[in-house]
């Protein structure tokens, strides 16, 4: 099953090797990880998204607990939450295509954020799906280069993860 | 007006913040990056420095001293060569969860990155392998980085913590101030079990027609051997111990049935098979205790105590978890068993034990007493009857080491010190070496065997120089003992590399590096030879015993079995 795990770590150098370490030295996936500071700069918030049994996104859960670094973990999809996920695609606009990309751009609710004679550069956000779905939609000949941030997530009402 | 304090360099307030930890010992060898540190040792006598031969005799001596003491060992080693060489102790120690702090030099914080000579990124290179570590960039955050290193290192589960410190940090100065505690909001160990889970365990374990105990090197590291015993001598219940839990509970006591897994006693094992309730207790089901986790007890319920939440439901899915401090825990568990209405059911209890006591008839550490080849195992019986089994006893891996966990019985916590989790030859010798310098009144031995002695045998000269006078009984089989037995099991008697060829005469090895050497070739000669060893009290002496060469350690569950199919001795190889 797809978990997606929050994290407030200290803002602090080698965090993110240690969490990016444990990943890799005990074989546990990872889908997407994204990280920046919070309000508090020396708190960084983390969404790993991840997919394994139950037994091994608890096993997950304890061990990244475990770590020094860690302040608090909190796996998002067992109750409401929102996730989105920004890319950034430029594709080749040119002729009867340069319509048809604008067209399917507001369709997907995106922005068109740098033009040249050739090309756009869309901006998007939405969930994974979403996002799957525009490239799906796309003619993939056209496409030049894809940029995704990854999921960030929050839980959604009153629930708050705070240090 | 408050007077302001001196400032002080890097390399002094490192040399006090360590004095007012309290460490008296530190293992170490010098170099480019600890100069300055090297320096202010020089013109002190607070903390003992142990010059070792190689940075990984430093991390075993030091491990050995944690093992003993229960205090963290200390070590001090340069950059590159010198942090890699430490490595293979740092991992030691983490695999069995033994409180040390390391402290590596580094090259100055302006050449980091550079290449620069002797450096290594020693925070990446140990970050697998340590409970935490830390690079010290500013001489501001070096004392109160000390206090957190030791704190991590001793609280919650114990383990490793490196500290990294470069160059120019021990010469820039500061006042120098050491916290009194620290608080970190990213670690809190939990401490308190839950008292519903308490309650239930109880009385789960009270209700058990079949019960059994299994401890590890949690009950020794959380210093409750004491609550252990209690508990389990209230209940009755029988108790094995792992390979890192011997001594948490007394070894000679009737209610203890022996080691359990791959190479524990038949008793302690169709016990683990057959039980109703299991109460684990600081103990992390590691693949050598539980064979294959399929068959593992398969009629149990299962209450797991430890003090790491990982360690619950990792590889054995648990029916009543308490995370908490062992010796708390079982201090309120043994108030509830003592306050409870319902009491242990004897008569279930007396037929359980009636059947173990039939295993145990089976004497599944019988070997062939009456040999004149020297049997390795006859060695250990000896030792312990000659010391009586009040030695610290450390050992290497291999063989040697799995008869010495079978035939030296451990009644006291910290005598048995030995690499369980990482296995690592060449621990047991540094190993003794930090113990003695703990307990330089007590009698300490090396059990170790011709392949795992030379690995870290420079360390014969860190003896000397510190007049550290442990026994080493060398059982010399000429072969890579474990090696071949499995070579002989499992691959057709192709002994690939395991035969020991060119082996140096040890008597003149050890009388070379000052010490005292002695060969016996004759089963008649061993108690003998080991009284006379025990009476040098002040000198190291190596026993180079001249042992059958095709012994295999029995009882064996082999990979993929369960503790109910072990391999037991033949009668043709006991003859």
């Amino acid at each position: 099953m797809r978990h997606i795990l929050s994290l407030l770590v200290e803002n602090e150098a080698g965090a993110l090797s240690r969490i990016a370490g444990l990943f890799s030295a005990r074989a546990f996936n990872i889908e997407s990880l994204t990280v920046a500071p919070t309000e508090d700069d020396s708190v960084s918030r983390m969404t790993i998204v991840t997919v394994g049994s139950e037994e091994i996104v608890e096993q997950i859960t304890k061990q990244l607990n475990k770590l020094v670094d860690v302040i608090k973990v909190v796996d998002l999809s067992e109750s409401s939450h929102i996730e989105r996920e920004l890319m950034l695609i430029k594709v080749n606009a040119k002729g009867p295509a340069r319509e048809e990309i604008k067209r399917l751009t507001d369709i997907f609710r995106g922005r068109i954020i740098d033009v040249t004679e050739n090309t756009y550069t869309i901006e998007i956000t939405g969930d994974g799906d979403k996002l799957d779905a525009f490239i799906q939609a796309l003619d993939a000949r056209l496409i030049i280069e894809v940029v995704r941030t990854g999921v960030s997530g929050i839980a959604r009402g009153d629930k708050a993860i705070r240090a | 007006m408050s007077k302001t304090k001196p400032k002080l360099r890097g390399a002094e307030i490192f040399v006090r913040a360590l004095a007012d930890e309290g460490v008296r010992h530190l293992f170490g060898y010098p170099g480019g990056a600890v100069l300055h540190i090297y320096d202010e040792l020089f013109k002190q006598d607070k903390i003992e420095h142990i010059l070792v031969r190689h940075e990984q005799g430093a991390t075993h001596a030091a491990d050995g001293y944690a093992r003993a003491t229960g205090k963290p060992g200390c070590v001090l080693v340069t950059s590159g060569p010198g942090v890699t060489n430490a490595i293979t102790g740092i991992a030691t120690a983490y695999m069995d969860s033994i409180p040390l702090v390391v402290f590596s030099g580094q090259v100055a914080t302006h050449l980091i990155g550079n290449d620069a000579f002797q450096e290594v990124d020693a925070v990446g290179i140990s970050r697998p392998c340590v409970k935490h570590n830390f690079l010290v960039k500013d001489v501001r955050d070096l004392a109160s980085t000390i206090k957190k290193a030791f704190y991590v290192a001793a609280s919650g589960r114990p383990g490793p913590v490196l500290v990294d410190i470069p160059k120019d940090v021990t010469a820039d100065v500061c006042e120098y101030e050491y916290p009194e505690q620290v608080e970190m909001r990213s670690y809190r160990p939990v401490v308190k079990g839950h008292p519903g889970q308490i309650k239930r365990a109880a009385s789960t374990l009270l209700s058990a027609k079949k019960p059994m105990i299994y401890s590890g090197g949690g009950v020794i590291l959380g210093e409750a051997d004491a609550e252990l015993t209690e508990m389990t001598r209230l209940l009755g219940y029988p108790v094995t111990n792992t390979l890192m839990g011997l001594g948490a509970y007394p070894g000679t006591d009737r209610q203890f049935i022996g080691m359990l897994g791959m190479h524990g006693t038949y008793e302690a094992n169709m016990a683990m098979h057959h039980c109703d309730v299991l109460l684990a207790v600081g103990a992390r089901f590691d693949d050598r205790v539980t064979g294959d986790l399929e068959k593992f007890c398969p009629y149990a319920k299962i209450i797991h105590i430890d003090v790491d939440p990982s360690s619950i439901s990792k590889n054995v899915p648990v029916d009543i978890p308490i995370v908490g401090d062992v010796k708390s825990v079982l201090t309120d568990l043994l108030a509830q068993l003592k306050n409870h209405k319902q009491k242990p059911d004897q008569a279930a209890l007396e037929a359980w034990w009636e059947q173990i006591r039939e295993w145990q008839g089976i004497d599944c550490l019988r070997y062939d007493r009456k040999s004149k080849l020297i049997k390795p195992q006859y060695v250990l019986e000896k030792l312990y009857e000659l010391t009586g089994g009040d030695a610290f006893i450390t050992s290497d891996v291999g063989q040697h080491q799995m008869w010495a966990a079978q035939y030296y019985k451990f009644n006291k916590p910290r005598r048995w010190i030995n690499s369980g989790g990482l296995g690592t030859m060449g621990f047991g010798m540094p190993a003794a070496l930090g113990v003695k310098t703990a307990f330089p009144d007590e009698t300490v031995a090396c059990i170790t065997g011709e392949a795992s002695l030379v690995m870290c045998i420079q360390e014969l000269s860190t003896a000397l120089q510190y007049n550290l006078p442990v026994k080493i009984i060398m059982l010399n089989n000429r072969y890579m003992g474990m090696v071949r037995q499995w070579q002989e099991f499992f691959y057709d008697k192709r002994y690939s590399h395991s035969y020991m060829e060119a082996l140096p005469d040890f008597v003149k090895l050890a009388e070379s590096f000052g010490h005292v050497g002695v060969r016996i070739e004759q089963a008649a000669d061993v108690e003998s030879a080991l009284q006379e060893a025990l009476d040098m009290k002040d000198r190291l002496v190596l026993m180079d015993f001249v042992t059958d060469q095709t012994e295999n350690v029995y009882p064996m569950i082999a990979a993929g079995k369960g503790h109910n199919e072990m391999h037991l001795p033949s009668e043709r190889e006991l003859a």
